[in-house]
């Protein structure tokens, strides 16, 4: 049989015949994704300002914007848990930050289900601004105007971070729904 | 299509249910969270046995980026020297000739000092390293300045020991795994070290406190007249017991009414191996920790 187009059948997520994601990576992606983010600011060695940014924060807050509801409102608790063992803040610090958002994120996610991108970016500006400084109050450090105005620098980088990230986001979510399982 | 999220059933019971389940859920995480954060800004100590075990796998991967960082920091340093190749090599020539100079006049220095030393009855040993590791990470997304060494209780390394690199201090020892360490870089701003002048006509004795922002404030504890200069060199008094007198900390650069502010020499960024030193005088810092009641009583 001829077909004229070889690609009829398929789309972004491969042969829609036959073929289904597999659960495991639609279940484990985006928790080992955001997991692995939470390590990478570890190994920069940086002795004098916080310049990275919080990427594993970046990285949840990137998963709940570009795919809404992939995340159960509670998961702040399990991956903010494994965040505070290597961010170098107070125990705790980042499962009540990370739980708090995703309580706000709910409410944004009810209260404005349609937005687009910018829309997005700037709710995540206000987000990352709150959640540098709330890290910042957090960590047990004597609050002067120089730990301050050191936050500046992390705050822009993250802002600017902000699209990279979804971008990346997006691509290891079509990778999440590949559908690489054969249904027989 | 609006998300699935927001396409809430309002007549399914089930779906209702974990929806206010979740948000329970949620709170519960978030309140605990509270609590965990109350109890450890209380007592830093608390949870340090699980997060030394999570510092202690993720160690093998830090070892490998050190590994690289270290690695090509001598590529760009070997490009950048082939630029004004020849004005630097005339100059370096004329400095080792001052070099040697200097250095004979540095024997003859020595030699003296050990003679006076031993009219005191001084004994001068060198400080034989604990442990020589590399950096292999740091907390470079939080406010916190803390810094992760290759080395920990296998190697002998115990809470408090000073840390080290050829240029000078880098920390001191914070939590101890069982092959990481976690250490308390200088420029945290819970950090405070105490310092002198290093200069033959001045004198002057100061703290050194991280002041969060990448630099150090000095403050003196003889108020008076600011001996400080831009440019003096601040190294380790031996105050307190922790750390070998005369290790380079900092270099002032601007005069403040009440002491100045400095620059660390010794960057963590730009060290590759640091030495992990045995504290040095560990008496005076078991008696710093004795209560003074019981220190009266005795």
């Amino acid at each position: 049989m001829e077909r004229v187009d070889r690609n009829s059948r398929r789309d972004a997520y491969g042969s829609r015949i036959n073929r289904t994601p597999s659960t495991t990576l639609v279940f484990l992606v985006p928790i080992i994704s955001t997991m692995l983010a939470s390590l990478v600011p570890v190994f920069f060695i940086s002795g004098a300002l916080p310049y990275i940014p919080p990427l594993g924060f970046m990285v949840l807050m990137s998963w709940c914007f570009v795919r809404p509801g992939i995340f159960p409102v509670w998961i702040g608790f399990p991956l903010g848990l494994f965040d505070d063992l290597f961010s170098g803040q107070p125990f705790g610090s980042a499962i009540l930050l990370w739980s708090v958002a995703m309580i706000a994120i709910e409410i944004i996610e009810a209260r404005f289900p349609w937005r687009n991108f910018l829309q997005d970016w700037l709710t995540l500006t206000g987000f990352l601004a709150v959640y540098i400084f709330a890290t910042a109050i957090l960590s047990g450090t004597d609050l002067d105007w120089p730990v301050l105005l050191a936050l500046l620098p992390q705050i822009l980088i993250s802002i600017i971070l902000l699209p990279v990230l979804a971008r990346m986001v997006a691509r290891l979510d079509r990778l999440r729904l590949t559908r690489f399982r054969t249904v027989r | 299509m609006a998300p699935t999220s927001s396409r809430r059933s309002s007549n399914s019971r089930r779906v209702q249910y974990s929806v206010f389940t979740g948000y329970v859920l949620a709170t519960i995480g978030a309140v605990t969270g509270a609590v965990l954060l109350g109890l450890s800004l209380y007592n830093p100590d608390t949870m340090s046995g699980t997060r030394t075990v999570a510092s202690d796998v993720v160690g093998p991967v830090g070892e490998a980026s050190a590994e690289g960082r270290i690695a090509g920091q001598g590529f760009f340093e070997s490009i950048g020297g082939y630029f004004r190749a020849g004005q630097q090599n005339a100059d370096l020539k004329r400095e080792v000739e001052l070099a040697r100079i200097r250095l004979a006049e540095a024997e003859d220095v020595k030699a003296e000092n050990a003679r006076l030393k031993a009219l005191l009855c001084l004994s001068d040993s060198e400080v034989e390293p604990v442990a020589v590791t590399r950096l292999i990470g740091s907390t470079a997304s939080s406010t916190r300045r803390f810094g992760y060494i290759g080395a920990g209780r296998s190697k002998g390394i115990t809470v408090g020991m000073p840390v080290r690199s050829p240029r000078g201090v880098v920390g001191r020892v914070l939590e101890v795994g069982s092959s990481t360490s976690r250490i308390l870089l200088l420029t945290d701003s819970q950090s405070v070290l105490p310092v002198r002048l290093a200069s033959a006509d001045r004198e002057a004795t100061a703290f050194a406190e991280g002041r969060g922002d990448g630099r150090i404030q000095i403050r003196l504890i003889n108020l008076g007249i600011n001996p400080l200069r831009e440019g003096d060199v601040l190294v380790t008094s031996g105050a307190g017991g922790y750390y070998h007198p005369g290790i380079a900390v900092a270099i002032v650069s601007k005069v403040t009414s009440d002491g100045a502010l400095a620059r660390p020499i010794s960057d963590p960024a730009a060290t590759g191996y640091v030495s992990v030193e045995p504290i040095w005088q560990p008496e005076a810092v078991d008696s710093a920790a004795q209560p003074v009641e019981q220190s009266i009583s005795n």
